[in-house]
């Protein structure tokens, strides 16, 4: 597959954060965090465990509450305002690591449900981008299935359909992977690799290294609630400047 | 392993490819099926043993007593007359006064096909909301069904229901409209514009509406015995499973006030006993209505029934929404859908269908304890057992047969509901989760 690190991105910005920074409790979780992204950027997240990268892009469409600065999402103001919320929900969808399908409604249900009942789709015409992006993904066949029936593989790339339906300019992962069997993880990547060639604005939470190397044009390295790092994947694999990233990368490359 | 030719014990490749084949057919046959289940060993041989004597025991008393039973004389004097010392069940009260025990002693024999048909009525009504694969256009029924089934019951004038369903429908209008903007202006718009129509509706009815009505009016106080459970039943399960959705959702509510509410009206009703709550119906409760509104009596009880069961309901549910793991609000929030909407099409249908065999226990649960209102003096099958008819000369001390009767009619609709759950739970099943 074509090594898409090196695709063009625009100028236009997709997300801006400006020195956020949030508690949970009295625990400083995110720290003066810094971050633009612009539309058609692929970025990797990654970091130890704790470190707060899940917080971060879970912050981007407002499952969590920041506390101090602010996000900018396509140029809609992330405030408790609960119109720009939705507003930015809609436009930036999310997969998560346990895939969160809705056990009780058919494959195409899950599919349809947001586009019907938040974008006011007819029915007929969301079912029929529904089956579109299912065949994306390759499971068309399953479409009249519930997600428990579902091996995990296929279900995270329902839950990647799913996001796709709402047409949402950017897309946010968290561990898409590391609930899967190796055997899994490659067809759930590829499905990723597949939206990255397609131009997709993407931040992936991951550990899946070859993934950064072959997609992303920007890897963030986070610690203890803090970017530490930032560069392109190749420099920031082959030549990482700080001391934390190093001692990061020899210990999950170095087995 | 001396034939195996490279010397590594280890090292296997499979060499072919096993076919699929069918599963082995089972062994059948009674004497297999006795000895498997029956008597595998001596200890369950002996309790095979125990159960059948104790079968036997139960069955050689209650059998001839229920066979030899008699059903044509006018009085326990007589029956014991014609049984002269053998057993024998006096089942000639059922036959006697099987009137009063469905219908209570003073509703108009004349009049028995208005609930008989309400009862007919109410299948239908049921049906589409109990099997939701029938086509939503019967659920329009169901709506006027209420109105339907009050006017049947209660008779007098047509206008009562009528101007009750307007209000209804006005306040549906009203909160389609309003709520859209904010739920609590929709909320109370609603309200107040079923007050509004009531109130209009309430004056333009002439006094006499009743007398000239084209079914007679039956009051309240007239109604009694199996018929009465039944509507108490059904009208108390129907009102308390929104209302304990409602509280369910109002307990996790991150509005404080709301919350407190809710946790505190919960609280106090499962801290007290129904009895309790049945007697203030019916001396205390119209201190709190205006003094010049004669509320109903059967009204007072249904609403106390109504909020003791709402509670149990409101708890089961609260346990099915924790069951729920966080992942599906977060995933519901990520694709935009709004607080309504997330519980209705996310949240609620799954908490509910863990919740139904808690529901459908309270529900059982319920049904059965509209016995209580005997206490209070309402004439329910209880009621009519234990006042009127054993208090008869002809019928004192037929209890057997009395009591065995009505919890006959009480199992049959309790099984009822309880097949009604299990299958509606094997319908759900959409495979492990
Ligand atoms: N709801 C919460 N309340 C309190 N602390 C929390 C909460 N959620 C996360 N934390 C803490 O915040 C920190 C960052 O959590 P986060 O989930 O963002 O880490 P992460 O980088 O995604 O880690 P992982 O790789 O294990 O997923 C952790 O120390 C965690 O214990
Ligand atoms: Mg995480």
């Amino acid at each position: 597959m074509a090594d898409t690190s090196q695709m063009q991105v625009s100028d236009e910005i997709a997300i801006t954060i400006n020195q956020m920074n949030k508690w949970y409790g009295s625990f400083h979780v995110l720290r003066d965090i810094n971050l633009t992204v612009n539309q058609g950027e692929r970025i990797v997240i990654c970091g130890p465990s704790g470190s707060g990268k899940s917080t971060l892009i879970r912050c981007i469409n407002a499952l969590e509450e920041h506390q101090q600065g602010s996000i900018e999402v396509d140029g809609t103001l992330l405030s408790n305002d609960l119109k720009n919320i939705d507003k930015i929900r809609s436009e930036v969808g999310m997969c998560f690591q346990h895939f969160n399908l809705f056990p009780h409604l058919t494959i195409l249900e899950n599919c349809t449900l947001a586009p019907i009942w938040v974008r006011k789709t007819p029915k007929k015409e969301a079912e029929e981008r529904a089956m579109h992006f299912l065949e994306k993904v390759k499971i068309p066949d399953q479409a009249n299935k519930y997600p428990g029936q579902l091996s995990g593989g296929q279900q995270q790339r329902v839950a990647i359909a799913r996001s796709l339906c709402m047409m949402p300019r950017i897309m946010l992962f968290d561990e898409p992977t590391s609930a899967l069997d190796p055997e899994m993880i490659k067809e759930v990547l590829d499905t990723m690799i597949e939206l990255a060639e397609e131009g997709m604005t993407m931040l992936c939470v991951t550990h899946e290294m070859g993934f950064a190397r072959q997609v992303a044009n920007r890897v963030i390295f986070m610690d203890a609630g803090q970017i530490v790092e930032q560069n392109e994947p190749e420099e920031f694999f082959n030549n990482p400047k700080s001391e934390r990233t190093q001692l990061f990368l020899s210990q999950i490359l170095g087995h | 392993m001396s034939d195996n030719k490279n010397n590594n014990p280890i090292a296997f490749v499979a060499t072919s490819v096993i076919p699929e084949s069918p599963p082995p057919a089972r062994e059948t046959g009674i004497y297999k099926w006795v000895r498997e289940n029956l008597f595998s060993n001596i200890p369950n041989g002996i309790l095979t043993l125990v159960a059948i004597a104790v079968l036997y025991k139960v069955l050689s008393s209650t059998l001839p007593w229920i066979l030899n039973g008699i059903w044509t004389t006018s009085s326990l004097a007589e029956c014991r007359e014609v049984l002269q010392g053998k057993t024998g069940a006096c089942f000639s009260v059922l036959a006697e006064r099987w009137q009063q025990l469905l219908y209570g002693f003073k509703y108009p024999e004349e009049e028995y096909w208005r609930p008989n048909l309400a009862l007919i009525l109410l299948f239908f009504a049921m049906a589409p909301v109990l099997f939701f694969d029938l086509p939503r256009k019967l659920l329009g029924f169901t709506v006027i069904y209420p109105f339907l089934a009050f006017w049947l019951i209660w008779g007098g004038s047509i206008m009562v229901p009528i101007v009750a369903m307007l209000g209804f429908a006005a306040a549906a209008v009203v909160f389609q409209k309003l709520g859209k903007g904010s739920f609590a202006a929709g909320f109370f718009g609603a309200i107040v514009s079923a007050l509004v129509i009531w109130k209009i509706g309430g004056m333009l009815i002439p006094e006499n509406a009743s007398e000239t009505a084209m079914l007679t009016a039956v009051p309240s106080r007239d109604l009694g015995g199996f018929m009465l459970n039944m509507m108490l039943g059904v009208t108390c399960v129907s009102l308390s499973v929104p209302l304990g959705i409602a509280l369910a959702l109002g307990r996790q509510s991150s509005m404080p006030l709301i919350k407190w509410i809710c946790v505190v009206f919960i609280e106090f009703v499962r801290g007290v006993p129904l009895i309790t709550l049945l007697f203030v119906a019916s001396v205390m409760l119209s201190y709190f209505f205006p003094p010049d509104a004669t509320v109903d009596l059967f009204l007072r009880v249904v609403i106390m029934i109504t909020l003791f069961s709402a509670a149990y309901i409101a708890e089961v549910i609260r346990g099915g929404l924790a069951a729920l793991p966080k992942g599906q609000y977060e995933a519901a929030d990520s694709l935009g859908l709004d607080y309504p909407q997330a519980m209705r099409l996310i949240i609620l249908p799954q908490a509910l269908k863990i919740s139904i065999p808690g529901i459908v226990n309270v529900a059982v649960g319920l049904f059965k304890d509209t016995t209580l209102v005997s206490v209070i003096s309402m004439f329910d099958l209880v009621g009519m057992i234990r006042g009127p008819v054993l208090a008869s000369t002809e019928w004192n001390g037929v209890y057997w047969e009395l009591l065995g009767f009505a919890a006959a009619l009480f199992f049959v609709v309790c099984y009822g509901i309880s097949q009604y759950s299990q299958w509606l739970e094997r319908r759900l099943a959409t495979g492990h989760r």
